[in-house]
């Protein structure tokens, strides 16, 4: 990662048009939390998709002073990650999808020290959303895009995953753009709080 | 030594053969008669208009013919590589892909193998071209088939493992490794498979045909060889350069999942 990506920046969305939602204008701070929500099919996903730069779209995004196209798309996805509402596993055990193989911070979460050995296979859907949001936060990402992070999770996990995030958030002055369903969830973890409509966005709080 | 013609009556007997085995399989409702008639006539036609083309260009022997010949296989070649797959790259690709790095591999081993190794005079003489060629298209053909149709299909299966990975960061080239080296591996296992097994389960059709036309098995066991290698290198680096060629248009410069460049499935 080059020095552009590696300082702290803000997250913008510069006339971001997806399908037809859109022109989008959004700029979230370093350390902000921006809670994202809207009925199932508004375009949350497809949106935070076009940030990551997974499909064609309209506008662009940037981070700090690097643009979108700035960057080779890997190296782009590198410093924005998107952590996606289904976590998928290419290899046998959980070490594997981590740089190094060591699952760091997998206390914090409630989950057993040995978990780098465990075959994934044998993960409970709870067991594997916690995972993917480390496997994302292995990779020090400076842009955080999150799609119900916690859709699958019991209270007291829920409120472990949140700490972790917000942690993450502060001490690496790392933007978050955080799709939720829950108004609880959001009114604990977000500054600012947008409904995706017909026109766009809406500031709901 | 003189070799024992074959009358067409005798043939006929063959045939003959195949017709009473669509019988039975007719009067078992096995469903698969009227394909097993079909292609069997097709062999005879196919093979009787092959055999008088092939006089006919035995005895001009001029490089434009055999260019002209060469060009009319690789053309069907390139047009059963797309037949065989499920999913295969929509538009001109598909064709394109299989059809380019046949051509490559395969007419670049064979011109190779003529002019240094074997060096018959002309280099083009057709009755050395010709079946390396054809050999070689054959086989390359199957690599290429097999391979562009795992790669296409795993791509299409794996598709949300595979942008799991770009979104977590890694190059196209890592997110799609694991389909391209199957890919690759389904291509060239049956050219490794019939190397191993020469000799001692089967004894390959070109050898088999030199020995009946009266050629001593140690030579024809010579050319079994060279042909063997010639093949394998033909048939593996034209798998390599189809499925390096078919990965690289899945993604785009923007290295994401392009699965809307392949062909849907025809019901």
């Amino acid at each position: 990662m080059n020095e552009a990506t590696r300082t702290a920046g803000h997250l913008r969305l510069d006339a971001l048009v997806v399908g037809p939602l859109g022109p989008i204008d959004l700029t979230i701070a370093p350390g902000e939390i921006v809670a994202l929500s809207g009925p199932s099919g508004s375009g949350k996903s497809r949106l935070l998709r076009a940030v990551a730069d997974l499909d064609e779209h309209g506008g662009s995004a940037a981070l700090g002073s690097t643009g979108q196209g700035e960057l080779p798309a890997h190296r782009w996805r590198q410093a924005v990650m998107l952590l996606p509402a289904e976590s998928l596993w290419w290899a046998d055990t959980v070490g594997e999808h981590f740089p190094g193989g060591a699952v760091a911070s997998a206390a914090e979460l409630g989950l057993d020290a040995a978990v780098a050995g465990w075959e994934v296979g044998r993960l409970s859907s709870g067991e594997k959303q916690r995972l993917a949001l480390l496997r994302v936060l292995s990779r020090r990402p400076r842009g955080l895009l999150l799609d119900e992070p916690s859709a699958n999770l019991d209270e007291a996990a829920t409120l472990r995953v949140e700490a972790l995030i917000r942690d993450y958030a502060q001490r690496e002055e790392v933007p978050v753009l955080w799709v939720s369903h829950d108004p609880e969830q959001i009114g604990r973890v977000a500054g600012r709080h947008f409904r995706i409509t017909a026109q766009g966005l809406e500031q709901a709080s | 030594m003189t070799l024992i013609d074959l009358s067409w009556w005798q043939l006929a007997l063959a045939a003959a053969l195949v017709v009473a085995l669509a019988a039975l399989a007719h009067g078992a409702r096995l469903g698969m008669s009227g394909s097993l008639l079909v292609a069997g006539v097709r062999t005879a036609v196919q093979l009787s208009l092959i055999g008088i083309v092939l006089e006919a260009l035995f005895s001009t022997a001029t490089l434009g013919w055999v260019a002209l010949m060469a060009t009319v296989m690789l053309a069907m070649a390139g047009r059963e590589v797309v037949a065989r797959q499920k999913r295969p790259l929509a538009g001109w690709w598909g064709a394109g892909i299989g059809t380019a790095s046949m051509f490559v591999s395969s007419f670049a081993v064979t011109v190779l193998t003529l002019v240094v190794i074997v060096g018959p005079t002309p280099w083009y003489e057709p009755q050395y071209a010709i079946p390396m060629l054809g050999m070689m298209l054959g086989n390359t053909m199957t690599g290429v088939a097999l391979g562009l149709d795992r790669l296409t299909d795993s791509v299409w299966r794996q598709r949300a493992l595979i942008e799991t990975r770009l979104m977590l960061g890694e190059r196209w080239q890592e997110a799609v490794a694991d389909a391209r080296r199957d890919a690759t591996r389904s291509g060239l296992i049956p050219i490794v498979n019939s190397m191993a097994a020469a000799g001692i389960v089967s004894l390959p059709g070109m050898m088999t045909g030199q020995i009946l036309s009266g050629t001593p098995p140690a030579l024809a066991v010579k050319y079994q060889i060279l042909i063997m290698f010639t093949i394998t290198a033909g048939t593996g680096f034209g798998t390599l350069v189809a499925v390096s060629a078919a990965s690289r248009r899945l993604f785009d410069t923007r290295e994401r999942l392009r699965v809307d460049r392949l062909r849907p499935v025809r019901k």
